[in-house]
């Protein structure tokens, strides 16, 4: 089987730096994806490369096509979508605004009022906030709001990136149950997190990155048991 | 003063500053969007005014060949840069829109002059001529440069400026011009005289305003903008490209440089470096909005247009001083009130 995105040996440098060593991931149709590993390891900078806001060496491919050379906005066009860790929210413009703007990639309009709906209707905060410009929502809701965006934009693969940063127990909670669902509606997802345990409770398939480097991979079932990840991230909890 | 000069002084401020207002909102339309402070904005306006002038003398105007070379020299640049990325299927594209378009305007432009056109015509004609300069200019000088920092983009601002001063100068030498006016109408409120040209100024300001609310408050394009100019890294995320939102901030600046152009030019006389002076009232305007918000621009302009217009009764000499001094004051205010705006911008 084919992935639908894979990465083969890419590289990427802040100058001279390597933050990120030959790493190569897959994710499959239908998948989740979560790439764990301590603050610095060079998750988020992996994502900002997958959805081409850094340059980087190696191959990069989705569904098919090489993408490792398209600017951000042709690859968003080929609906790969990334919710980054600061959200990168338009906090002077009211939530319906945000949202509408997700959907900007689509050249087919049609179909933009029933994708509104279907937001509305997993997030409900939303709709009740929709005239609120978007500065004034809580963390919880900033980020839900991310997601909603993103999902404006039918994303074939979304990448995430510490969707559950900031926010309390009970809303990451919730964050994690919307992602799996999303894999019932055929997204494929490439999820980023410090929170180990959770991320692979709700993932297929899991990396470890460490310094820039892949260090270990597996059916995350495996992974959460194993025991030197135990006592690396997931212990304690 | 008598109440009846401060009225007259007053319209005719109201009046200078709606001028000023339009190019305030285009100053700030295009900061937002692009980062860059387009000093020759004014110099745009001052072109309208001297094409148009140019078309009324029956002239085709300098500014058409400017259109041509730059239409020329952005398309060799956006050649270049698609090769080098590997993507020659978009080459056609870039064609029709850096070359056939601006080429096809200065040709209509060139064909309807010899017909003798009326007024209203020869108008959308210097407009038509004007609006492809500067998106030009931003694609040949700017999106080369455009993740430079703010003071980078300003200074290359600055020295575009001059070259349009002495492209004005060489294309229409250095007699000013007035045109005809665009009504002869007039009428008296309370006892004070109100020309036809001071009302259309006043209306064209808003109508221009209340159009450009429309267009960011109700299409996706205006919310694109406006996304852009909020979040840069937020709204390329959702597939808006910087460079396409740029070129559409630039054309829509241009009209509004455009637009106040033709309606100071029958007012005052217009010289080949008019602009300048255009350009910094509207920008003292627009700084008094923090650079930031179209509302507070206007509002800020037509301060500056009631300002000099009573200053030029008190001193004519001094007119423009008493202006620019306002400035001082103005920016300590803006530097208390915003201590944080400097990063917001660099982010």
């Amino acid at each position: 089987m084919t992935a639908m995105f894979s990465m083969t040996d890419v590289t990427v440098c802040y100058d001279n730096v390597e933050a990120v060593r030959n790493v190569s991931l897959s994710v499959e149709e239908g998948q989740i994806v979560t790439v764990i590993g301590p603050n610095g390891a060079g998750k988020t900078t992996l994502l900002m490369a997958a959805i081409g806001l850094l340059a980087s060496r190696g191959r990069m491919e989705f569904q098919g096509g090489d993408i490792g050379k398209l600017a951000v906005e042709d690859r968003v066009e080929r609906r790969l979508c990334l919710v980054p860790e600061k959200r990168e929210l338009f906090s002077d413009m009211s939530v319906a605004d945000n949202l509408l703007l997700g959907s900007y990639s689509l050249r087919d309009r049609s179909g933009v009022a029933k994708t509104l709906d279907e937001v509305y209707d997993r997030f409900p905060r939303l709709k009740e906030r929709q005239r609120q410009a978007a500065g004034t929502l809580s963390g919880g809701e900033r980020q839900m709001l991310a997601l909603g965006r993103a999902l404006m934009a039918k994303p074939k693969l979304l990448m995430l990136d510490e969707p559950s940063l900031g926010l309390a127990p009970l809303i990451v909670r919730e964050i994690f149950r919307t992602i799996a669902s999303l894999r019932d509606l055929g997204v494929s997802i490439l999820l980023v997190e410090q929170n180990a345990r959770a991320a692979l409770e709700t993932a297929d398939y899991g990396y470890v990155l460490e310094t820039g480097e892949v260090v270990q991979s597996g059916p995350a079932k495996d992974l959460i048991h194993d025991p030197r990840l135990i006592t690396a991230y997931l212990g304690g909890h | 003063m008598t109440s009846d000069i401060a009225a007259i002084l007053g319209i005719d401020g109201i009046a200078t500053g709606a001028v000023y207002a339009l190019v305030a909102i285009g100053t700030v339309l295009i900061f937002t969007v692009t980062r860059v402070i387009f000093i020759p904005f004014g110099d745009i306006a001052a072109l309208t005014a001297l094409t148009l002038a140019a078309l009324d003398a029956k002239r085709f105007p300098g500014t058409g060949a400017l259109v041509v070379i730059l239409a020329c020299l952005a398309t060799l640049i956006e050649i270049i840069s698609l090769l080098r990325a590997g993507e020659p299927r978009l080459l056609p594209r870039a064609l029709a829109f850096y070359l056939v378009l601006p080429l096809a305007v200065v040709g209509a432009a060139w064909l309807t002059m010899r017909l003798d056109p009326p007024l209203a015509v020869r108008l959308v004609l210097a407009l038509m001529l004007i609006m492809p300069i500067s998106p030009l200019l931003d694609r040949i000088v700017f999106r080369p440069i455009a993740d430079g920092t703010v003071l980078l983009l300003l200074t290359v601002s600055v020295a575009l400026h001059f070259a349009l001063v002495g492209l004005g100068l060489l294309f229409f030498g250095p007699e000013g011009v007035r045109t005809e006016p665009l009504t002869s109408f007039s009428m008296e409120l309370a006892g004070v005289l109100i020309s036809g040209q001071t009302l259309l100024i006043v209306i064209a300001a808003l109508v221009f305003s209340g159009l450009l609310y429309l267009f960011f408050d109700f299409t996706l394009v205006g919310k694109s903008l406006r996304a852009t100019a909020v979040n840069r890294t937020g709204s390329r995320l959702m597939g808006i490209r910087p460079a396409r939102a740029g070129t559409i901030a630039y054309l829509l600046g241009s009209l509004m440089a455009g637009v106040s152009g033709i309606l100071i030019a029958p007012v005052n006389t217009v010289f080949y470096d008019s602009g300048f002076l255009i350009g910094l009232k509207a920008f003292v305007g627009a700084i008094v909005g923090g650079m930031t918000s179209y509302p507070g621009a206007a509002i800020g302009a037509v301060g500056v247009g009631i300002l000099e217009s009573f200053a030029s009764f008190e001193s004519s000499a001094l007119k423009d001083v008493i202006v620019f001094s306002l400035l001082i004051p103005i920016l300590i205010w803006r530097s208390l009130a915003s201590l944080h705006s400097e990063e917001e911008i660099e982010e």
